[in-house]
């Protein structure tokens, strides 16, 4: 038999092997999360009491993590709840616990200092939630003062807004055959820029809604060889804000895994617009915007909901631009909790180090989506 | 019984002979659709006549020797038929069918419906010319076009159509605003609306004032370059850059104008721009 046979016959065996082990002996986290048996960390440590509480959390058990808190009667239950979950329906409110890391930081006698990083999964990524918890000894068990990030609120208000929306009449099936259907929104590419990464080539660019109409909008880029023949082709997906108004710009960004621009000889881009229904609120800022340099180079702010209505998701996506102009970056990120009106959110986007160093300005847009379909 | 080759060859040539002097026909070589036309047949007896196209079969049991009528809108679609008569024999004639030269449809393609103001031929009119059994009028027809409406000059021209169809181009007006776009053959007429928007904004100028809260920015009323309002909804993006930080907001213009408030930084730079068109720059001294 050739070695390559021989190979293949034993990563089979070897996988059949592991998939026994991981069955009869799963991992106690994997176990807990799922559901499938108790709290499985003993209390008589900082750390074993602050895993018992994040697999409470991951298991949606509010009631347990609840009361094996120390300082739950400076709070109630629901409002422990809505600190995790949110107060209105966002990320968070669907999101589930994928796991965490328990990181001791300080430790007498009496108290203790851990780091609780949740990793929380969602439709659109991962995000991480870091709480530096407060953990105290009541007689042999260790609990923990759980520091509740209390939400905002907006206290009961009208907030009267100048409602400007835009409805379409598409053609009928009875129309005669020579009538137009509304004409799609002329969108153009202002620029674009293929970069080789470790991962791939990335295009990346910036899109303008050049009509007075709202558009929905995605960009296509394929990859030519030398030959003419297609390598691959890849949309924008989510990297892009899909709804544009009138004279809106936004970044969009394609990732090609496994291609090297060497391998490129040209790229054909297809920006794709059709006209929709749109609403031109609600209006977003973006406030105190500041590019933090490596190591762990972001874009951080502050995202503020300027109109009256309640936004579910918030986007935030970032332009990067080197001295002469030239885009250098597209990132974005997710606000994990729902805007208010008027009440600051956090975001942070994350810039590759190596670029971060380049990134001389920066511009950031944010896409909304309400519950029960985007603006 | 074994019959030769050579005798069963000149049976086949006596038949058609044997049927010309049983029944034979005379048909118009052009009739126009959907008009009456008659068909002579010569003979004696009984016969069946057949006359196909390409969309319609007619069948009609028929006297040889006397002509067959064939009634107005019996035959009406354009192209060419085949006659065949059979009755102890068969005859076999051919005529065309011509579209009637009476439009009673013209269907009108205008593109695109919605452009700039002030553009160069920027709207294409296509127009095919149908009769009333929906033949396409392949013989020269006049169509005149005409667009109006938006309160600048009307346009108009008339092209003779070219195998059935006639396409012009027009301007848009500098004036922004729905325009009747028509198209005319005969009696008939086609209207399709081509939305004449604004160019891009023409100078773009904010003026910043304090309030309680922070800044208060507002633009202009945005027009474009032929004095056209600027429609509400376009995005103008308003930055504040101050000590190495940045706020920025994409505002939608609401009655002509873009408003949004700033949190107040002495020393701040303050932009606007919508789209590609940048306006002015203020920096903020502290009050005004």
């Amino acid at each position: 038999m050739k070695s390559g046979g021989l190979i293949a016959i034993l990563l089979g065996i070897l996988t059949v092997v592991l998939v026994v082990i991981g069955t009869i002996w799963p991992g106690q986290t994997a176990v807990a999360l799922a559901g499938g048996a108790t709290l499985t960390h003993s209390s008589t440590t900082p750390e074993g009491a602050v895993q018992n509480l994040a697999t409470a959390i991951g298991r949606r058990d509010w009631g347990q993590a609840y009361s094996s808190l120390a300082n739950k009667g400076e709070f109630s239950q629901e409002d422990f709840l809505r600190d995790l979950t949110g107060s209105y329906e966002s990320l968070r409110t669907y999101a589930t616990l994928d796991g965490y890391d328990v990181r001791p930081l300080h430790q007498s006698d009496s108290d203790a200092n851990v780091q609780l990083r949740l990793h929380w999964s969602t439709v659109v990524g991962v995000f991480n939630d870091s709480r530096d918890l407060h953990v105290v000894r009541n007689g042999g068990r260790w609990q923990v003062d759980w520091p509740l990030v209390k939400e905002q609120r907006v206290p009961p208000q009208v907030i009267p807004v100048n409602y400007l929306r835009w409805d379409v009449i598409y053609r009928g099936a009875s129309d005669d055959w020579g009538a137009q259907d509304v004409e799609a929104p002329h969108v153009r590419i202002v620029d674009m820029h293929p970069v080789d990464r470790a991962e791939g080539v990335v295009i990346m660019g910036e899109l303008l809604n050049e009509d007075v109409v709202p558009a929905y909008v995605s960009v296509r880029a394929t990859l030519l060889g030398k030959d003419g023949s297609t390598i691959a082709s890849e949309g924008s997906f989510d990297k892009i804000s899909h709804i544009l108004l009138p004279k809106q710009v936004t970044p969009f960004f394609i990732q090609f895994h496994n291609v090297m621009l060497s391998q490129v000889s040209s790229v054909r881009m297809d920006p794709l617009s059709e006209l929709v229904p749109a609403s031109a609120d609600p209006v977003i800022e973006i406030q105190n915007q500041k590019m933090n340099p490596a190591p762990g180079a972001t874009l951080t702010g502050q995202v503020v909901d300027q109109s009256g209505e309640i936004v579910n998701v918030a986007h935030v996506l970032g332009t990067f631009y080197d001295k002469t102009g030239q885009l250098v970056w597209v990132g974005d990120t997710y606000v994990d909790r729902a805007l208010q009106p008027s009440i600051p959110e956090n975001f942070s986007i994350p810039i590759p180090e190596d670029l971060a160093r380049k990134v001389s300005t920066e511009r950031a847009v944010v896409a909304t989506y309400r519950v029960g379909g985007p603006q | 019984m074994r019959r030769s080759p050579l005798l069963l060859s000149l049976l086949t040539a006596a038949v058609p002979l044997a049927v010309a002097q049983s029944g034979s026909l005379t048909v118009p070589k052009m009739v126009t659709a959907g008009s009456a036309f008659s068909i002579q047949t010569s003979g004696s007896g009984q016969a069946t006549l057949y006359i196909m196209g390409t969309d319609d079969v007619l069948k009609r049991d028929v006297q040889l020797g006397q002509p067959v009528s064939i009634a107005a809108d019996t035959v009406n679609h354009a192209g060419h038929y085949l006659v065949v008569l059979t009755g102890g024999g068969t005859d076999t004639e051919q005529f065309d069918v011509q579209p009637a030269n009476r439009p009673a449809t013209v269907a009108f393609l205008a593109r695109p419906s919605r452009l700039s103001t002030g553009l160069h031929n920027g709207i294409t009119g296509a127009v095919y010319v149908f009769d009333p059994y929906g033949n396409l009028i392949t013989n020269p027809t006049s169509v005149y076009f005409q667009l109006s409406g938006t309160g600048g000059p009307e346009q108009s021209r008339t092209v003779q159509t070219h195998d059935g169809a006639a396409w012009t181009q027009m301007d848009s007006s500098t004036k922004e605003g729905a325009a009747k776009f028509t198209a005319r053959a005969g009696d008939v007429s086609s209207t399709r609306v081509i939305q004449q928007v604004p160019g891009d904004p023409c100078g773009l100028r904010m003026t910043a004032k304090r309030d309680n809260k922070g800044i208060q920015l507002q633009t202009d009323p945005l027009k474009d370059c032929s004095g056209n309002p600027v429609p509400d909804g376009t995005v103008v993006t308003f930055t504040e850059s101050y000590y190495g930080l940045q706020t920025t907001v994409d505002v939608p213009l609401k009655r002509g104008v873009a408003q949004a408030e700033v949190p107040a930084h002495p020393g701040a730079t303050i932009s606007a721009a919508t789209g590609v068109v940048m306006g002015n720059e203020i920096h903020w001294g502290g009050n005004e």
